[in-house]
């Protein structure tokens, strides 16, 4: 047996407490080349099986089928320090596995949505998710080689984005770049936090 | 060997034979971000452990995620979620969970996350 095991300096005080960023956008936006380009590992993938007991509608034969779907999710890891870590989550690209984006959104610190000014439309459903939510985001416009440059407020009018919104031009290739982004996040949760106080002690008062 | 099995058959072992067919943990929801670690004190497995359970407790000698045991082990979370909820029942892991109870991030740790970034 490992001996590390018996360790008895080891417990539930030596446990980090894990926390998370979401990373949303439409397909082949760059969610995983994000996640890569910060994370101190490889991203990681970790899969979860969804059994649909189907009948299909045009099947004359009436056999039930089972289909076995699976959603999978890449993510990453940042140890900020000894006793916390940072999780970065890649959401699962298909809209219709939104029970995954409820467990994934549930305790994280914020969500940055990746998009890309040819198909600007594909970002749509992320921003509404997490402005339902109140899931604070920002948008990261993922800027590919060739790919024609907009300023910021017109993207801002194309996704008809709340102002206090920030949208941070990125190459999510670059790990500087990410970490930016990352940044440019967690300032964005804490103002938003600050605001939601204010309103808070506004009611009070 | 696969002569006989159909694509209808899907994989040899189905990813539920190894929870006996149970699809749900038995107390803990186990939250993708929780970390689980071997309890000091189970230095052997129980004989009636399957070979993922020892895996697992072999893996969160260093403590790990749920999602990263999912991953490292390339089984369903589903799946772990189950396995991990044997364990727990039997004392032979302990699990921290995250802040998810609040509405708003604790804003001590947005700062020590924030500072962090800075310093990567």
């Amino acid at each position: 047996m490992d001996s590390r095991r018996s360790d008895p300096s080891r417990g539930a005080a030596a446990m980090p407490l894990a926390v998370k960023i979401l990373v949303a956008g439409g397909f082949g936006v760059g969610k995983t080349t994000l996640v890569g380009a910060v994370s101190e590992i490889k991203p990681l993938r970790t899969e979860e099986q969804l059994t649909d007991r189907s009948v299909g509608i045009d099947d004359t034969s009436g056999v039930e089928r089972k289909t076995t779907t699976t959603v999978a999710m890449d993510f990453g890891r940042i140890t900020i320090r000894d006793g916390l870590v940072l999780y970065l989550f890649g959401t699962p690209g298909q809209d219709r596995f939104w029970f995954m984006w409820d467990e994934l959104a549930l305790g994280a610190l914020g969500a940055v949505v990746l998009a890309d000014t040819r198909r600007l439309a594909d970002s749509f459903p992320s921003i509404d998710y997490f402005e339902r939510r109140r899931l604070p985001f920002i948008v990261g416009v993922n800027c590919f080689d060739g790919a024609i440059q907009y300023d910021t407020e017109e993207i801002r009018a194309a996704l008809d984005l709340d102002p206090r919104v920030p949208i941070i031009l990125c190459d999510v290739r670059r790990r500087e770049s990410g970490k930016q982004v990352l940044i440019a996040l967690v300032e964005h949760v804490l103002s938003v936090m600050a605001e939601r106080q204010r309103q808070a002690g506004a009611v009070i008062r | 060997m696969s002569e006989w099995l159909d694509d209808e058959a899907g994989p040899v072992v189905r990813p539920y034979a190894l929870t006996r067919g149970r699809t749900r943990a038995s107390r803990e929801g186990f939250d993708l971000i929780a970390i689980i670690a071997t309890a000091a004190t189970s230095t052997f497995a129980p004989p009636n452990a399957g070979p993922e359970h020892v895996a697992i407790l072999d893996l969160c000698v260093r403590p790990l995620s749920v999602a990263e045991i999912s991953a490292k082990l390339k089984l369903p979370l589903g799946v772990v979620r189950v396995l991990l909820g044997d364990l727990l029942d039997l004392g032979l892991i302990v699990v921290r969970r995250p802040e998810t109870e609040n509405r708003l991030p604790n804003e001590r740790v947005l700062k020590e996350v924030l500072n962090g970034l800075q310093a990567l």
